[in-house]
C-alpha cells in the first residue's frame, strides 16, 4: 500500500488522543476508536505512531485494528453505507440488499468506490430490529429496504444529494 | 507454605497453592497433554493462553472441562485427567486443529520433530471427521527463516517469544476466525520488519509454521564439486547438542565424533570456530583494554562499556532499536565471520588456493547466521567470506542423509591450523562465556601477571541478567551479562539512562546463549536440556590443555606471520566491522 506522510497536525491529535489514555497500551482499544473518529480511518503510519506513543509494537496495534471489524485501515466514503445483518435483519434479507448494493456500487465490503463517495460496511444491530432490513447511510437511517430500492437510493446521494442529509461519522 | 488438598486420578496430593492443574499432575507424575502450553522454568518463559483446549480434565462438580494449564488448583478437587469425555473432547478438538492442517506430514520439514504430529499419534487419531477448507496464506521466505502459516496452529508461542522475551515486537496474532494468523505488521514479509533472525519462534513452534531456511543442498552440491575446496568450522555449541538429534542424553558431548563424521561428509578441512573465537578474543579484549586505558588515563569521551558483538541477531536488533549505541559494542566481527575472513585469506593464501575456488561451511547452532553472512559487508567483490551456514539440525540431517552411523563414529581430532582452540573458545557457546574468555587473556594482558584461578563462576549461571566485579590488578572492572533481548534491551536502557556503571557487557540473543540457539536440536520447552548443555561446555572447557585465548599456538603463529598485533592495520581490515543505522 502506497506511504502517505502524515501533517504534524495530524500527528499531534494522534499524540493528545494517546496522552489522553495516559498513553498506556491497556488503553488500546479506546485509542484507536477514539482517532478513528477524529480522522476517519487508522492507515498504518496513524498505527506506526500510536505504538510509539503506547510503547508498544506496530504488530499488536495491528493485530487489534484487523481483529475488529468496527476499525477500518481504508478511508470512509463521503456517504459510508452500513447494511445491518443482526439476526432479524438478516432473516428479513439483509443479505440480497448488501448484495445489490456490492453489484450497484462494484464494491466489496470494506471498500470505498474510486470517486470516494460510498463505502460499504455491514454491521451488527443498530437497535432498529422493528424497522428490517435496516440500512445506514451517514447517520439516516432507512428501515425496510427492499433490493430493488438499492438503484433509487444511490441516485438520490449521486445526484448531489447534499452531504448534511447524510453526515459522515 | 500454603497448600491443598485434591485427587487426581484417584490419588490424592498435597500441593502448593497457587499451581496449575497441570503443575498439580506433574508433581504426582500424571502426564497431560499439552500443545500451545510451554513453560521454560528459571528463565521466566511461560507460554499459557489457554487456546489449544488440549489439556482439558474433568473437575467434580463443574459444569465444563477446565483447561489444566491454566486452572488453579483449590482444595477439595477432585479431577479426573483421562475419562471418556475427557478423551473424547480432546479427540474431537484435536480433529478440528488437522481439520484445515495441511497434511502433507510426509514431506514437512518438522516431520519426526512435530509436536502435533505427536499428539495425532499418541491420541490416535486415524479419521478426521471434519472437512474444512484448507488456508492458503503465502509462503515468506527470509535470509534465515521460512514463514508457512497455512500450518499455524495459533498456539501463538512465537509471538510470546518475539514480544515477551525478546521484545523485538514483530509477530502478532491479526484478522480473525479462519484468517486469522500469526503475522508481522501489516502483513509485510520478515525481511522488511524488524526481526533479528533471532530464531526464538522457529525454537518454540510446534509445528512446520516457522523453519529455518534449509541450505544442505547448496553444501551438498560444493562437496560434490571436485574443483571446490571445502572447509567447514563448527560452533562451540554444536558439540553440545549434536548427541541429541542422534537419541543421546542432552549433554552429551560428541566433538570426536562431530569431526570424523564431518570428515566422512567429504569436508577437506575440518576446522573449529573455536579458533575464531580465541582471535576474537585477541581483537576484543585488546580493544577493551585500549578503552580501558583511555578510560583510566582520564580520557570522558571514551566509549564505555564495551558490548560484545558475537551474536548476529543482537546485532541486527541494536541497529533497529538503539542505533544511538551504535558505537559502543566492539568493532570485531562474529567468530563466524573472523573464521571465514581468515580462511579466505591467510589460508587460502597459505594453500594457495583461490578465493573462488574455496567454500566456506559452518555449522551454527543459529539462525541469523544464515543472515549474517550474507550481509554485504562480508563480502569481497561479491564472494562471501562464509558461503553457507547450516544448523545444528541441518547437519543431522546430512549425516542420516550420508548413511554415517553417528554413534559409532570413532573419536578424531580437528585439522590444523584453524582447528587449535583454548578452553576459552569453547565456553562462547553458553551465556557468559564470552565475557569470561575476554577477562582471562585481558587480565594477564592488562596486569602482567598470570591469573591466580581460570573458572569465574561468578560470572557463570542462568539468570537473565547478571553481574559482577572482577578485580583487574588492583582496578574493579564491572562486567554486566544479559542473555535474551529482553534482558538486553533492559540492560541497555540502564546505560541510557547513565544508572550503568559497567565496563563491559556481554550479550547473547538466545536465552541461555548459544546453546539454546534457534538453530539447535528442539529442547521441547524442557529447560533441563539447556542446562546440561550448558554444563557440557564447562566440561569441555575444563579438559582443555590450553584454557587461555592467548596461549594457543597456532593464534600466536598467525599474528606472528600474518597479522601482525591485535588491532593492526591488517587485522581491522579483516577481522573489524562497523554497524548500521536501521531505523
Amino acid at each position: 500500500m502506497p506511504k502517505i506522510k502524515l501533517a504534524e497536525s495530524t500527528v499531534k491529535i494522534i499524540k493528545d488522543v494517546c496522552a489522553r489514555f495516559n498513553n498506556s497500551e491497556g488503553e488500546l482499544i479506546n485509542v484507536l476508536h477514539t482517532v478513528q473518529h477524529k480522522l476517519g480511518y487508522l492507515p498504518a503510519e496513524v498505527q506506526e505512531v500510536i505504538a510509539k506513543e503506547l510503547n508498544t509494537s506496530v504488530a499488536k496495534v495491528y493485530g487489534v485494528v484487523t481483529f475488529y471489524s468496527y476499525f477500518s485501515m481504508i478511508p470512509k466514503g463521503e456517504f459510508p453505507i452500513s447494511i445491518c445483518m443482526g439476526t432479524a435483519c438478516y432473516v428479513r434479507g439483509a443479505e440480497q440488499v448488501l448484495s445489490e448494493f456490492k453489484r450497484q456500487l462494484k464494491v466489496e465490503v470494506g471498500e470505498s468506490t474510486s470517486d470516494g463517495k460510498f463505502s460499504l460496511n455491514c454491521l451488527r444491530c443498530v437497535g432498529a430490529c422493528g424497522l428490517a432490513p435496516v440500512v445506514m447511510i451517514g447517520e439516516k437511517v432507512f428501515g425496510r429496504v427492499a433490493p430493488t430500492q438499492v438503484k433509487q437510493i444511490i441516485a438520490e446521494y449521486r445526484e448531489g444529494c447534499s452531504s448534511e442529509k447524510a453526515k459522515s461519522a | 507454605m500454603d497448600t491443598v488438598q485434591l485427587i487426581i486420578d484417584n490419588k490424592p496430593i498435597v500441593v502448593k497453592k497457587g499451581i496449575t492443574i497441570l503443575e498439580a499432575a506433574a508433581s504426582a507424575g500424571i502426564h497431560i497433554p499439552t500443545l500451545c502450553h510451554m513453560k521454560l522454568e528459571d528463565l521466566n518463559i511461560e507460554n499459557k493462553p489457554g487456546g489449544c483446549r488440549i489439556c482439558v480434565v474433568e473437575v467434580k462438580g463443574r459444569r465444563n472441562l477446565a483447561p489444566a494449564c491454566c486452572t488453579e488448583v483449590a482444595d477439595g478437587m477432585e479431577i479426573n485427567s483421562h475419562s471418556i469425555r475427557v478423551i473424547n473432547a480432546r479427540q474431537t478438538v484435536l480433529e478440528l486443529i488437522l481439520s484445515d492442517h495441511p497434511a502433507d506430514c510426509l514431506i514437512c520439514a518438522k516431520s519426526g520433530k512435530c509436536d502435533l504430529q505427536d499428539l495425532a499419534h499418541n491420541m490416535g487419531i486415524r479419521e478426521i471427521h471434519y472437512k474444512g477448507e484448507q488456508s492458503t496464506y503465502r509462503e515468506d521466505t527470509s535470509p534465515a527463516i521460512i514463514r508457512d502459516v497455512d500450518k499455524c496452529i495459533m498456539c501463538r508461542r512465537c509471538e510470546m517469544m518475539c514480544n515477551e522475551v525478546q521484545t523485538v515486537g514483530v509477530l502478532s496474532a491479526i484478522n480473525r476466525g479462519f484468517t486469522a494468523v500469526v503475522a508481522p505488521a501489516f502483513e509485510m514479509n520478515l525481511d522488511h520488519s524488524v526481526c533479528t533472525y533471532c530464531g526464538q519462534c522457529v525454537a518454540v513452534c510446534p509445528t512446520g509454521a516457522l523453519t529455518e531456511v534449509d541450505q544442505t543442498s547448496h553444501v551438498i552440491k560444493a562437496l560434490s564439486d571436485p574443483t571446490k575446496t571445502v572447509v567447514v568450522q563448527t560452533a562451540p555449541a554444536v558439540r553440545a547438542a549434536l548427541g541429541e538429534m542422534f537419541g543421546m542424553e542432552p549433554g552429551t558431548l560428541v566433538t570426536g565424533k562431530l569431526v570424523a563424521a564431518l570428515r566422512r561428509l567429504g569436508f577437506d578441512y575440518v576446522f573449529d570456530t573455536d579458533f575464531a573465537a580465541d582471535l576474537t578474543i585477541m581483537e576484543e579484549g585488546t580493544e577493551l583494554l585500549n578503552r580501558l586505558t583511555r578510560f583510566l588515563n582520564g580520557d570522558k569521551d571514551v566509549n564505555l562499556p564495551i558490548l560484545t558483538s558475537c551474536c548476529p541477531a543482537w546485532v541486527k536488533f541494536f541497529e533497529h532499536q538503539f542505533p544511538q549505541l551504535k558505537d559502543i559494542p566492539s568493532t570485531a566481527r562474529s567468530p563466524q565471520q573472523m573464521f571465514g575472513s581468515i580462511a579466505k585469506s591467510y589460508f587460502a593464501e597459505k594453500m594457495k588456493i583461490s578465493r573462488e575456488d574455496l567454500v566456506v561451511v559452518s555449522i551454527m547452532p543459529c539462525v541469523a547466521k544464515k543472515y549474517e553472512c550474507g550481509r554485504d559487508e562480508f563480502k569481497v567483490n561479491g564472494n562471501p567470506d562464509v558461503d553457507y551456514a547450516i544448523t545444528t539440525r541441518e547437519l543431522a540431517g546430512l549425516i542420516t542423509l550420508a548413511n554415517i552411523n553417528f554413534n559409532r563414529l570413532p573419536d578424531e581430532e580437528f585439522d590444523l591450523p584453524l582447528g587449535e582452540s583454548s578452553g576459552a573458545g569453547v565456553i562462547f557457546g553458553t551465556t557468559g562465556g564470552v565475557i569470561e574468555a575476554a577477562v582471562r587473556t585481558a587480565y594477564e594482558l592488562h596486569t602482567k601477571k598470570p591469573l591466580p584461578r581460570i573458572d569465574f563462576t561468578e560470572l557463570r549461571g542462568m539468570d537473565g541478567i547478571r553481574q559482577a566485579t572482577i578485580d583487574f590488578g588492583g582496578f574493579p572492572l564491572n562486567i554486566g551479562i544479559a542473555h535474551g533481548l529482553g534482558n538486553a534491551r533492559r540492560l541497555l536502557e540502564k546505560i541510557e539512562s547513565g544508572e550503568s556503571e559497567f565496563h563491559a557487557i556481554e550479550i547473547m540473543s538466545c536465552p541461555g546463549g548459544c546453546i539454546g540457539g534457534g538453530g539447535q536440536p528442539y529442547h521441547h520447552g524442557d529447560v533441563e536440556v539447556l542446562k546440561k548443555r550448558q554444563k557440557a561446555i564447562y566440561r569441555e572447557d575444563s579438559m582443555k590443555k590450553i584454557r587461555k585465548s592467548h596461549e594457543n599456538p597456532y593464534i600466536i603463529q598467525l599474528y606472528e606471520e600474518y597479522l601482525g598485533k591485535p588491532m593492526s592495520e591488517k587485522a581491522h581490515h579483516l577481522l573489524h566491522t562497523a554497524y548500521f543505522d536501521r531505523t
